[in-house]
């Protein structure tokens, strides 16, 4: 177990180079100059531009821009904006805690709801329940987000006033309760559909057929021997799916105005701040690596018949 | 700058916009008194500022407002494009327009109590100057004589202050610029020219983060990427003394958010409202729906570089122009919010004339025909207008492209580029292939500013390798004139003679389109497009 975590964790670090090197050569080869860029449509001022590359490091060969960074990151330091001149560390500080929030609500709403759903439409398959359920999760799926997050803003901000339409403190777990709801909506569909065919095909299994035959109760039968069962391809999407929520969510964080990950992503990406893309990227690379491993090392405990050594 | 959007958000919005009419638009009691509340606070939709608050080092719209709310500079202008004193007590040129002498009024401070003196312009404007001092708006001191000594094409600084600035007394001092410019005066409007406390020239970046400047507001907080707040400062000596207790600049990364708290009362006015918006605002808001002129000018300029357009006879160019039925295209795709330009120069600035561009500005397909064909007609009968994708421009350029193609038979289409940045990059290089879109807001309220600054031959805002000498003999002469008035008129002649070379082809004046809240009331724009925010009254809760 201890050397299958190790060899997992080294196994990291060509990933993690691969994938850096990868964005920041992409981001380089977009066009447009960053620089050139803070004049807008007026003409820059070729002293200031000069001042401005050699300040941050952009007239330096690519190589060298490359190690230069990677020789920043490994001792914390993320760079400077080039636009504003500001630690990037502090704008990944800011953003990040606020997608972790936002992430984390929307991912438990997959959780707790999509696997009820999913057991519900699962065990009484083929019943009203079941189509319900099915009919729900097709038209989440098929619904693009932002026709939830508009409808839903619509309705509980300006028409009701249940809400501020827009998010106006990113760090109030109230306030995001409806983005995270609008984030979450998507996965919640794909966990109970995962979860229900799961269940559906677990139920005609020996060790059900058994488990009824010993006159267990149906509660314990279901909680201890099918769902435990029927969670691993759940799992797997959940493991993977709490990267995608953290910077992921650029449509959502535009709709209700959330300062997060996405938002912050985005806006780097159209002003051509390679370093903010980078550094972001980064931590997301991290937060995915270390999510999978997770999934996999659950997988030995769900599933007894799979050891690592 | 502000309001990037893609068009998928414009998709969205439109989405949203149906829903919105079908629930009747809300139709929100206001909870307020009627009564003004002289300590309310405004709050206005913005986002984060590109730059520390420095007002040399901000020229993009969100650091602007908060830069504008912070500091008062000498002059500014009114709606009519005449020059209207602030700080400065008189600003007066020589017989020359070489040397400017400049006198402050007096008994003015800073926020901080340091008195606001002729040695706080004069040292605020020498440090930024210098490269080593990383301020973007730098080139705007270059008509001052020694500014290339402080400021080199490359490298450091050879002097840390520009020999054209002499204090002469306390609130005195004297600009002495390389040419005369008889409307030198509207370039000390613009934010370079303001003044900074000599503590903040010691720790500039401090003073960055919470700015200590003269104006009718007191820098309170910046919260980064949320808000910013300034209060209403008691002791400010100017005429446009706030009427509200201060205002929250709020930061929104998207217009359409922005949209959805202005409809809840939950923000109390935007810059501008979303593309998407523009067909419902009016009907959302009503008599709280602002329309009102704004200095900018749209148009689509030839690359005069390409082998198109290298040689052309003008008259393809005025049959082209003739061939836009800008009337329709306004009333369809912009649902009226845009007036059909007439000439080269923006509604709202000194010197503005109707019909500078005659005929030539008025849709004729039976004239354009006839014009393109004696012009010996369009290089391989194709154009294309190069915009960028990532602003809500592809409908227009659509709807130009098929007026063309429909009066005259040119072939014509769109040539979108993913953003702004990348679209200007290629105008830089000059790799426009055919026709690029344009537009033009007002640096300061003067023609001279739409005319020699954009079409004199080798000016940095000359994208489309433009140039006639008989354009540039005008400007010159423009240039030369005694006063603001006489200047002007000369312009006017400059711009005229546009009509025989069309650098660019003419087609609309922008309008500010905004709402405001049911907490506030008179919320105007200026021509430049920013809020006059000192002016908005507060409804008592």
């Amino acid at each position: 177990m201890g050397r299958y975590v190790a060899r997992r964790l080294l196994q990291m670090i060509p990933v993690f180079i691969g994938t850096t090197l990868l964005i920041f050569l992409m981001v380089n080869v977009l066009p447009g100059d960053p620089v050139r860029a803070l004049w807008g449509d007026k003409p820059p001022d070729p002293a200031q531009v000069a001042q401005i590359r050699h300040d941050r490091g952009l007239d330096l060969p690519l190589w060298q821009q490359y190690l230069h960074y990677m020789g920043g990151l490994l001792q914390g330091d993320f760079g400077k904006t080039i636009a504003g001149n500001r630690p990037i560390l502090d704008e990944i500080k800011q953003a990040f805690p606020v997608s972790m929030r936002l992430a984390v609500m929307a991912w438990t709403f997959e959780l707790v709801i999509g696997i009820a759903l999913g057991v519900l439409a699962g065990v009484k398959r083929s019943r009203l329940v079941d189509n319900t359920v099915t009919l729900f999760t097709l038209l989440v799926i098929s619904v693009p987000i932002f026709v939830f997050g508009l409808f839903l803003q619509l309705i509980f901000g300006n028409e009701l006033g249940w809400v501020t339409p827009t998010v106006q403190d990113s760090e109030n777990f109230q306030q995001l309760l409806l983005p995270a709801l609008v984030l979450g909506l998507v996965g919640l569909a794909y966990v109970a559909r995962l979860s229900r065919t799961s269940i559906a095909e677990n139920r005609q299994a020996d060790y059900m057929r058994t488990a009824v035959a010993k006159g267990l109760p149906r509660h314990r039968i279901i909680t201890r021997h099918l769902l435990r069962n029927s969670l691993i391809p759940v799992v797997t999407y959940l493991g993977t799916d709490i990267g995608t929520l953290m910077g992921g969510a650029v449509i959502t964080e535009g709709i209700f105005n959330v300062t997060g990950v996405g938002n912050l992503l985005f806006d780097a990406l159209g002003n051509r701040e390679g370093a903010v893309i980078v550094g972001i990227v980064t931590v997301l690379v991290l937060v995915y690596l270390l999510a999978s491993l997770v999934v996999d090392l659950l997988y030995a405990v769900l599933d007894p018949r799979i050891r690592y050594a | 700058m502000r309001g990037a959007k893609s068009a998928k958000w414009v998709a969205i919005a439109g989405v949203v916009a149906l829903g919105a009419t079908a629930c009747g638009g809300g139709g929100s009691d206001n909870g307020n008194s009627g009564k003004v509340d002289p300590k309310g606070i405004v709050s206005y939709a913005n986002g984060e500022p590109q730059n520390a608050l420095q007002p040399s080092n901000t020229m993009e719209a969100y650091g602007s407002v908060v830069i504008d709310a912070l500091f008062t500079g000498l002059v500014h202008y009114d709606k009519q494009g005449n020059i209207t004193y602030e700080n400065a007590e008189s600003v007066t040129p020589d017989k020359d327009s070489k040397v400017w002498t400049v006198k402050l009024k007096q008994g003015w401070k800073f926020h901080n109590g340091e008195a606001v003196t002729a040695k706080s312009y004069v040292d605020a404007w020498n440090w930024a100057a210098d490269p080593a001092n990383g301020q973007q708006n730098s080139s705007w001191y270059r008509d001052i004589v020694g500014y290339d000594d402080v400021h080199p094409a490359k490298g450091k600084a050879k002097k840390k202050a520009m020999s054209g600035l002499k204090v002469v007394d306390e609130n005195t001092f004297t600009i002495t610029l390389k040419n005369g410019i008889p409307y030198y005066a509207y370039k000390l409007v613009y934010k370079p020219f303001f003044p900074l406390p000599s503590a903040a020239l010691k720790d500039p970046k401090k003073y960055g983060e919470s700015p200590v400047g003269n104006g009718p507001y007191k820098f309170k907080s910046w919260d980064h990427k949320k808000s910013i707040q300034v209060t209403a400062w008691s002791d400010y000596k100017g005429e446009d003394k706030p009427k509200n207790g201060g205002i929250n600049f709020k930061a929104y990364s998207k217009d359409t958010a922005a949209y959805a708290d202005l409809k809840s009362d939950n923000v109390d006015t935007m810059p501008l409202v979303p593309n998407s918006e523009i067909a419902n605002f009016k009907q959302d808001f009503g008599d709280r729906a602002i329309e009102q002129d704004f200095s900018a000018i749209n148009t689509i300029n030839p690359a005069f570089y390409t082998k198109q357009w290298k040689d052309i006879d003008v008259k393809v160019l005025q049959g082209l122009s003739m061939a836009i039925d800008r009337d329709t295209i306004a009333k369809t795709v912009f649902h009226g919010t845009r007036e059909s330009a007439t000439g080269w120069v923006a509604k709202g600035v000194k010197g503005w004339t109707k019909d500078a561009c005659g005929e030539y500005c008025k849709f004729d397909p039976k004239k354009a025909k006839a014009a393109i064909k004696a012009g010996g007609g369009v290089p391989g009968n194709k154009i294309s207008i190069q915009y960028n994708a990532d602003q809500p421009h592809k409908d227009w350029v659509v709807a130009v492209c098929n007026s063309i193609t429909k009066s005259t038979g040119v072939q014509c289409v769109g040539d979108p580029v993913t953003d702004f940045a990348a679209d200007t990059e290629i105008r830089d290089q000059k790799k426009v292939k055919s026709i690029y879109r344009s537009g033009w807001v007002l640096d300061y309220p003067f023609n001279g500013n739409f005319l020699a600054d954009l079409y004199g031959t080798g000016v940095d805002g000359n994208k489309g390798g433009f140039s006639d000498k008989k354009f540039d003999a005008l400007t010159a002469k423009a240039d030369k004139a005694k006063t603001i008035e006489e200047s002007a008129k000369l312009y006017q002649e400059a711009e005229k003679e546009l009509q025989n070379s069309f650098p660019g082809i003419p087609l609309w004046y922008n309008k500010t389109l905004s709402a405001h809240s049911n907490n506030v009331k008179n919320v105007e724009f200026d021509q430049a497009g920013d809020p006059i925010l000192s002016e908005v009254q507060v409804f008592e809760k």
